[in-house]
């Protein structure tokens, strides 16, 4: 039954998406500018894949139209996603922060490419020896 | 009746499997010709069972059969023939039967393949039949497309609407030609490891194979890119969602195994690596199959997911990846040292190549991967999404792109640097003829068409200088397709950078004008399609209309948007009928967008794999 | 060298094998809410007869709150439980009513059961967010001092009543 439940969302999420309605955008095009920036790097959670920019799904919708609200009320980007972060944890956010437990996922592409590097460094100068 | 033969034509397909796996290994391991010689015949029985199968289930949606549970759940009597068609493989049954076939015309490729020397050719081929095994098992255990229902439905659920398109009569056959192609660099590497043997001759016979897929599956994710750049509305292409993903990890490690091929088949050098690659882009086809069916990542495009699928595909991964492994880590030949080169070489470049072109693949894979990771160690829920991916990877495309513009001019053994300096100074004039002009997100743009004017100078005047020498096609090939992707990045950078967009409410009359284009309103017009509503839009744009469709499908009580595009020079202008206000009919939401240069990005990936297609027409062989 | 492939794998199937064995839901997100004061709010009464509620509600005795809708499915699945679980256990149930018109909600709590102690409705859905809330049905178990326990999404049907709610409400009792 909770997979007729979670089907109904993603089916509705993935839907037609057209994202932005002209009703929820600002007038001030500087906050609305902001408000796009934000949106594009939050999950739209009941699609779990696109941000709450391109989503139509009724909670992208309300997150769009809060993430308004609060930049109206003078809110900055930082305390926006602090706020749905309170509310949401990291996963309401498309860019993971640098933390402990994500470390890894940061360092791996500069580590596999400085051991590629040396190990095709050795590889290289041993051939050339040879040349 | 049909759908009790394709069912049965599918067990014993599996029975051929199984005897193609053991029978042509022993033989090629004893010397028994005919042993040997099974695994053509089986092959092609292979070949023929899967087809059968394959088009009794097409049969069954063609004919709306009812009693077939995978055509109630995914067709409608009143659904366009195309769909009908094209919805065989539109199910989770039907995409892996698709997988199958796929995997059964590989072979019966194989076996017409008559310039392999015979035992390789048994052992590929037993190989494969290993791999078909697994999924025949996987299908008729746990997805079974020919399931029936009693009492027979009246009128089935229908396809869901977003698949009712054209594109899922592309995009899948070829993104599933590229997956499944990798399985058959996967058993030349199995081969090679079985007779020890991994030489020059060795890369000679899997060029083409390796090229075969890689140009599937460039065409497969080009093609998906294209489906979801006029299906969602707004013109995206590319979310660095999981499944796409899973496309990219096998495309990443293809074109580094197409390189390092190349050296192995010049040079000789490379051969243990090249293996590791040629079993590492099949896994991560395999991966990327179970990612998708398991359920263990959600993303935008999942399926009903079924935990016995997961847990199947699961067993199904170890056993090939694992066994490969294994079998790779105590068959390997030892290093040995090859010939020698120069540091400013050929051979210095494809080895940077592939470090580059494999730290992309595991980055991808560990964004992708992250958040199972997370999950498994109870580190709570984490998403990786394309600010990640661009953050990490743009700044080591930089080098990249340097590498590749200069790579094709330099000599195998010793090469030299000076070469460049024309190529060097066209870019640095087009960077400064970008710093000038006011633009959006200026260092972003000059970045982009630094590196990919780079390319496209560098190997543009590198063929330019070796015209008159005699080439072989596939250098030809590689310089297309390199272009290819210095015009891929140009038009990603434009296109990202330098989009404008209105979103707007319209009424009959109104006008707009985005990106110079006078866009009118003339207001809506009603009409029925086969199974669907349509409300037409009707705008003109310049001196022409354009007319974007909202369309309302009863059956499934959805509503999909088509666009209506217009073109001019590279870029797409794109207008999208949004919805209706309910207190005033003749009002309606209108997106517009102007796309700058979206169709370099076609346009570059068509290259890309016309420069395959070129090379593999180049039919050089080692003596 | 050559055996580092393999190493790499076992460790990657590994990953795959535990979640799998806890048999995880990855479209079920955690919730960060749990161990924290429930939010402020404060949400007007919907139907006939019942009142509304705020924050300051859940600061007595231990509670459930219930996300809910009347065009929810799923939600149907879930009342008869509910309404055992207020007598069973003596337990108020709070429903924040999501997104939902009065005229339809009245008949539907009628065919479908009502369980709840009040009903607060959060016509734009804002109230939800601050719960975190990102579909319905969800229920909360909230304890003596107004601070969140427990989060469960999807119905709640007489086995998770059992299994989760049972134990639960008798520990936060003690």
């Amino acid at each position: 039954m909770k997979f007729w439940f979670l089907l109904f969302m993603l089916v509705t999420a993935s839907f037609s998406a057209l994202a932005v309605e002209p009703d929820e955008r600002l007038k001030d095009p500087v906050l609305e500018a902001r408000a796009r920036e934000i949106s594009k790097d939050l999950r739209c959670l009941v699609c779990q894949g696109q941000a709450i920019d391109d989503s139509n799904a009724d909670l992208a919708k309300d997150l769009r139209v809060l993430v308004r609200k609060r930049l109206t009320a003078g809110d900055t980007d930082e305390e926006v996603r602090q706020f749905l972060k309170d509310r949401y944890g990291d996963f309401i956010l498309l860019n993971p922060p640098v933390e402990k437990k994500t470390l890894l996922l940061w360092l791996t592409p500069a580590i596999v490419l400085g051991a590629g590097l040396i190990v095709a460094g050795v590889f290289v100068r041993k051939r050339s020896g040879q040349g | 009746m049909i759908v009790d033969l394709g069912y049965g034509a599918l067990v014993l397909a599996l029975v051929f499997s199984l005897l193609q796996s053991v029978v042509p290994l022993v033989g090629a391991n004893r010397d028994k010709k005919k042993w040997m010689l099974f695994g053509r015949r089986s092959a092609m029985a292979l070949f023929v069972l899967v087809s059968l199968s394959f088009g009794a289930l097409m049969y069954a949606h063609v004919t709306s059969d009812f009693s077939v549970k995978n055509v109630f759940e995914n067709s409608h009597t009143l659904k366009p023939m195309i769909y009908k068609i094209s919805g065989a493989w539109g199910s989770h049954e039907g995409s892996m039967m698709l997988w199958v076939w796929m995997l059964s015309l590989w072979g019966f490729g194989v076996e017409r393949a008559k310039k392999i020397p015979l035992p390789v050719q048994a052992r590929v081929l037993s190989v494969q039949g290993m791999i078909g095994f697994g999924f025949l098992l996987f299908i008729l255990m746990t997805s079974n497309p020919f399931a029936r229902l009693f009492p027979v439905p009246m009128e089935g659920m229908d396809l869901n609407p977003v698949l009712q398109d054209p594109g899922l009569a592309v995009h899948p056959p070829l993104l599933y030609t590229g997956y499944v192609g990798f399985s058959i660099t996967f058993c030349f590497a199995m081969a090679a490891l079985m007779e020890k043997k991994v030489d020059a001759a060795w890369a000679a016979t899997l060029r083409p194979w390796v090229l075969a897929a890689w140009i599937a599956l460039t065409l497969g994710i080009m093609s998906g890119a294209v489906w979801a750049y006029y299906e969602l509305g707004w013109g995206g292409f590319w979310f660095w969602d999981p499944v796409e993903n899973a496309s990219l990890m096998p495309w990443l490690a293809g074109t580094a195994l197409l390189h390092s091929v190349a050296v192995l088949e010049k040079r000789n050098t490379l051969g243990n690596w090249t293996i590791f690659l040629a079993i590492l882009a099949f896994s991560f086809s395999l991966l990327g199959t179970f990612l998708v069916r398991s359920g263990i990542l959600t993303s935008v495009h999942a399926f009903a997911n079924d935990p016995a699928r997961g847990i199947f595909i699961l067993v199904l991964l170890t056993v090939a990846i694992g066994g490969a492994f294994i079998f790779y880590a105590f068959r390997a030949p030892q290093v040995k040292s090859g010939a020698g080169f120069s540091t400013v070489s050929r051979e210095t470049a494809m080895v940077l190549n592939n470090v580059f072109l494999f730290t992309f693949c595991v980055t991808v894979m560990m964004g992708t991967l992250y958040p199972v990771f997370m999950s498994a160690l109870d580190l709570g829920s984490v998403s990786v999404g394309p600010p990640y991916y661009l953050s990490v990877l743009l700044p080591m495309l930089v080098p990249f792109a340097l590498l590749m513009g200069a790579a094709p001019s330099l000599a195998w053994r010793k090469g030299s640097l000076e070469k460049l300096s024309i190529p060097f100074i066209l870019t640095s004039m087009t960077i400064v003829v970008l710093l000038t002009l006011p633009l959006h997100e200026k260092p972003l743009s000059v970045l982009g068409f630094g590196v990919g004017g780079w390319i496209v100078f560098a190997t543009s005047y590198n063929l330019w200088k070796k015209i008159s020498l005699k080439l072989p096609r596939s250098y030809f090939g590689m310089a297309l397709a390199h272009i290819g992707f210095g015009i891929l990045i140009m038009g990603i950078t434009a296109t990202t950078l330098w989009k404008e967009e209105k979103i707007l409410w319209m009424v009959r009359g109104d006008h707009v004008i985005v990106a110079g284009h006078d866009i009118a309103f003339l207001g809506t017009h009603k009409s029925e399609g086969p199974n669907y509503d349509i409300d037409t839009g009707i705008f003109t744009v310049d001196n022409g209309y354009l007319t974007p469709e909202k369309r309302w499908y009863p059956a499934d009580e959805k509503s999909t948007s088509e666009v209506a595009l217009k073109v001019e020079n590279f870029n797409l202008l794109y207008l999208v009928l949004g919805d209706q206000d309910k207190d005033q009919p003749d009002r309606w939401v209108v997106r517009i967008y102007n796309h700058t240069l979206v169709l370099w990005i076609l346009l570059g990936a068509l290259m890309m794999a016309g420069g395959g297609f070129i090379s593999i027409t180049d039919r050089r062989r080692h003596e | 060298m050559n055996k580092i492939p393999l190493i790499l794998f076992a460790v990657l199937v590994v990953f795959f094998v535990v979640p799998m064995l806890k048999g995880k839901d990855p479209a079920i997100l955690e919730s960060v809410m749990l161990g924290k004061q429930v939010p402020e709010f404060s949400l007007p009464a919907v139907v006939k007869g019942k009142k509304g509620f705020s924050s300051k509600d859940l600061r007595a005795t231990p509670a459930i709150v219930n996300v809910f809708s009347s065009w929810c499915m799923e939600c149907r699945l879930e009342q008869g439980t509910l309404e055992a679980i207020g007598q069973i256990e003596n337990i108020p149930i709070y429903g924040i009513d999501y997104k939902d018109t009065p005229e339809k909600l009245a008949p539907w709590l009628k065919e479908h059961g009502d369980p709840y102690t009040a009903i607060g409705t959060d016509t734009d859905g804002h109230v939800a967010i601050d719960w975190g809330v990102y579909g319905v049905p969800e229920t909360f178990v909230i304890d003596a001092k107004g601070i969140i326990r427990y989060k469960y999404v999807g119905a709640v049907t007489d086995e998770v009543y059992r299994a989760i709610f049972r134990p639960l409400l008798a520990e936060l009792r003690q």
